[in-house]
């Protein structure tokens, strides 16, 4: 049987046993009385889990085992001589072996390779078989143990709940180790590229050029990988950005949650949200096509030297994305504030301006600087917008009129077309995403604690 | 299938009687009948005693509450007298907190919330178009149930009052408000020491008494208090009510309270409210000793509440 449709099988057979096992204890409260420990619906449960699970590790521990069986029957087939090559030669020749199986029609396959094959698939056909009746006879053995445990004193809702603890945890614990993964691989390539090019050079040098490293054959092609440029090219956005959302978000964010009546508030606060789930790349051609023109078009028609990439561009449009960010969480902070401050102050015959300027906000900003810095470190991390909109040169300059470059760019730069995976230029864009990684990292983890700090204070 | 759900025993011949609302018990338990002097029965929705004063401060005629459609308080004819402390009791949602609302307009915050009716002070309208909620509030000053100190300082929480009202040119002036305010609050000796501390870090007794020297730093004229002491353990509860004696010489108050004995202890005069509507009111001694409606006796005597 394939094992689709097995799993799908075995699921069935979860069903039934759930039901056989609601039925089971059902039947037990009709002849002793309503004194089972737990709800039927968890004996149900009980077996269900009994009837599957073992059944299903099973199928997954022998999945993992049968690609090495089958290969090493396939090979065994061929010729001796054939056999003997190298490790690299070998994946080639089941690499051949397995095109050959999956595409029988293929008739151009040498006979041995072809013979291989037929082994190859005789004997997956056998390994289902197996597995077939294997897991079937797990499943059922499993199911008829969970039976013969219902009684009025089993405590069927204290294992089912155990199984569903460690199936939490075990989510939990994946979604850490992916991140510890991730980390991890960036971490270790970051050090190879350590290696190749010192860190201080790194993390103090002005220069970055990246792409003479490229022709390793010639002379003086050390390149340089100064990080400096692209940092203060990431933050001079960042803060452009910020200038144009702060303002923006918070004042729209006040205006809606202390003035605007609710019908008003209930249309505009979505229309904002909408800002930030329109794509970045979509912002990115805007502020290429037709914000970044109308600045150097400005800046010309007063006489300013302005690049047709700017920092400006792509922060102004970066800012307008974030704007809903703001505005959103500081305006769950200004709403967390407590009625009972507000009537406090208007007791005292405070006006709703001061109120909101003298008690309001003073009560919502640690949250609310909180919202910010996350929304800092999403201007960090965005790749699209700078992509499009900010330029290629690394510039190490504060004007924000000038053509400027990030780190995410770089990182999107050094990474695109081939390349070897061993060049300090593609080793590179680990080191940078370190950076980028370590940098929004502390953003989060100020934020977080601030905004912890705050929601204490009320609870 | 079995139920797991416990039954309720309901052997008790009385258990459905108590479970109806008070207006739909059709004929009682035979009340006590002995010592009382009960002349208007429970159908009867005028206010009983005397709702005027001579020395009235707020004088309310006809008022009705509304939230949205729903009234919420109906037809309040009360005057509140100068420096005397009248108690408003009467069971959760009889309209209590709204009707106190209404004498420094806080209701205004309240979105869907409409008063109708005269509610003049000093003789002036105080829901008259071109009244100015401003000032008016700083002259009736409020005490909350809960204390919600602003997370300030203890100094800027006295000050922040003489501040808005600009009541003071220099910080020495300001200094001396706040002290004055912090010793007529009955604080000033638990926080001398500590001005510049959060007030929310202060006990929950000490809070209220801050939440009462703000109020009082912007020299009210009347302070009302919606059951001041609710959320506060017996000797907080008896500093405050041993304050609030002490305050009646120099302010008027008006004071919603839940504990009878808070209200026979520290009031003139009650009012005693019921489903919206004012059932009576009198001299404090009066109403608790020979409540002439029946609704005040049951609620006194504890047969609801
Ligand atoms: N903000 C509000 N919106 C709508 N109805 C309210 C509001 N506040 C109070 N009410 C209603 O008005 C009635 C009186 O409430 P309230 O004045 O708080 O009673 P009390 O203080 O005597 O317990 C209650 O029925 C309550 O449900
Ligand atoms: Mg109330």
């Amino acid at each position: 049987m394939e094992k689709s449709n097995l799993l799908m099988l075995i699921v069935l057979l979860g069903v039934a046993a759930y039901y056989r096992g609601t039925h089971r204890a059902e039947s037990l409260i009709a002849k002793n009385g309503p004194r089972l420990h737990s709800l039927p619906g968890f004996y149900g449960y009980y077996m269900a889990l009994w009837s599957t699970l073992p059944a299903l590790l099973v199928m997954v521990f022998w999945q993992l085992g049968e690609g090495h069986v089958m290969t090493a029957g396939a090979l065994a087939v061929l010729p001796e001589e054939m056999t003997k090559a190298d490790a690299s030669q070998i994946s080639l020749l089941i690499n051949d072996i397995r095109n050959a199986a999956s595409e029988s029609t293929y008739a151009q396959a040498n006979p041995v390779i072809q013979a291989a094959a037929d082994r190859y698939l005789q004997l997956g056909r056998q390994s289902n078989l197996l597995l077939t009746i294997l897991s079937l006879c797990v499943s059922l053995v499993g199911a008829l143990f969970a039976h013969r445990q219902i009684k009025p004193t089993f405590r069927a809702r204290n294992q089912v709940e155990k199984v569903l603890t460690v199936s939490l945890v075990s989510c939990a614990l994946l979604a850490i180790l992916t991140t510890v993964g991730i980390v991890l691989s960036v971490l270790i390539e970051s050090v190879r590229f350590f290696q190749m090019v010192p860190v201080t050079d790194f993390i103090f040098g002005l220069k970055w050029s990246p792409q003479i490293a490229m022709r390793s054959d010639q002379v003086g092609s050390s390149g340089a990988f100064g990080a400096i440029p692209l940092v203060t090219g990431t933050l001079l956005i960042s803060l452009v950005a910020m200038i144009v959302a702060v303002p923006i978000g918070l004042l729209s964010a006040i205006y809606l949650s202390e003035y605007s009546g609710p019908r008003f508030r209930s249309t505009a606060k979505p229309l904002l949200e909408i800002l930030a789930g329109i794509p970045t790349v979509v912002y990115g051609f805007f502020a290429a096509l037709v914000v970044a023109p109308f600045i150097r078009d400005l800046g010309t028609s007063v006489g300013l030297d302005v690049s047709s990439e700017s920092a400006l561009a792509a922060g102004l449009v970066m800012g307008i994305m974030i704007i809903p960010f703001v505005s959103s969480l500081s305006d769950d902070f200004i709403n967390a504030v407590p009625q009972s401050l507000r009537d406090g102050a208007y007791a005292l015959g405070a006006t709703q301006s001061e109120t909101i300027r003298q008690v309001v906000m003073p009560a919502a900003l640690p949250g609310v600087v909180g919202g910010i810095l996350l929304a800092v470190s999403r201007a960090i991390g965005e790749t699209m917008i700078v992509v499009m909109a900010a330029g290629l040169s690394a510039n190490l300059t504060f004007n924000p009129l000038a053509a400027v470059t990030t780190v995410t760019t770089q990182i999107v730069t050094l990474l695109v077309g081939d390349q070897e995976f061993d060049s300090p230029k593609t080793l590179a864009a680990f080191a940078l995403g370190l950076v980028l990684f370590l940098l929004t990292l502390a953003l989060n983890i100020l934020a977080l604690r601030i905004v912890r700090k705050y929601r204490e204070q009320y609870e | 299938m079995t139920t797991y759900t416990a039954s309720i025993s309901m052997s008790d011949p009385n258990a459905e009687h108590y479970l109806l609302a008070p207006h739909e018990r059709a004929s009682p338990v035979k009340p006590r009948e002995k010592a009382t002097n009960v002349k208007f029965d429970r159908d009867h929705r005028e206010t009983i005693g005397e709702y005027t004063s001579a020395s009235a401060r707020i004088r309310c005629r006809n008022v009705d509450v509304f939230y949205g459609e729903k009234p919420a308080v109906q037809d309040i004819n009360l005057d509140i007298g100068n420096n005397q402390v009248i108690a408003l009791i009467g069971p959760s949602g009889c309209g209590k907190s709204t009707f106190l609302r209404c004498l420094n307009r806080m209701n205004d915050t309240i979105q869907d919330c409409r008063v109708t009716g005269d509610i003049s002070m000093d003789g002036k309208p105080i829901y008259g178009q071109d009244v100015d909620v401003v000032p008016l509030r700083a002259q009736v000053g409020m005490v909350f149930q809960k204390p919600n100190p602003f997370p300030k300082s203890i100094f800027e929480n006295v000050a922040y009052g003489p501040r808005i009202h600009g009541l003071v040119n220099a910080k020495s002036e300001l200094e001396e408000i706040v002290e004055k305010s912090l010793r007529r609050a009955g604080l000033w000796d638990e926080v001398k020491d500590r001005l510049a501390q959060p007030g929310t870090g202060l006990s929950g007794g000490q809070q209220q008494r801050l939440c009462i020297a703000r109020t009082i730093a912007v020299n009210p004229e009347v302070i009302l208090m919606d059951e001041p002491c609710s959320a506060l353990d017996p000797i907080a509860t008896a500093k405050i009510e041993q304050l609030i004696d002490e305050l009646r010489e120099l302010y008027t108050i008006v004071i919603v309270t839940h504990s009878m004995q808070q209200a026979a202890r520290v009031s003139q005069r009650t009012a005693y409210f019921h489903l919206g509507h004012l059932i009576e009111v009198g001299e404090t001694a009066q109403v608790f000793t020979h409540p002439q409606h029946q609704l005040t006796e049951d609620y006194i005597t504890g047969r609801f509440g």
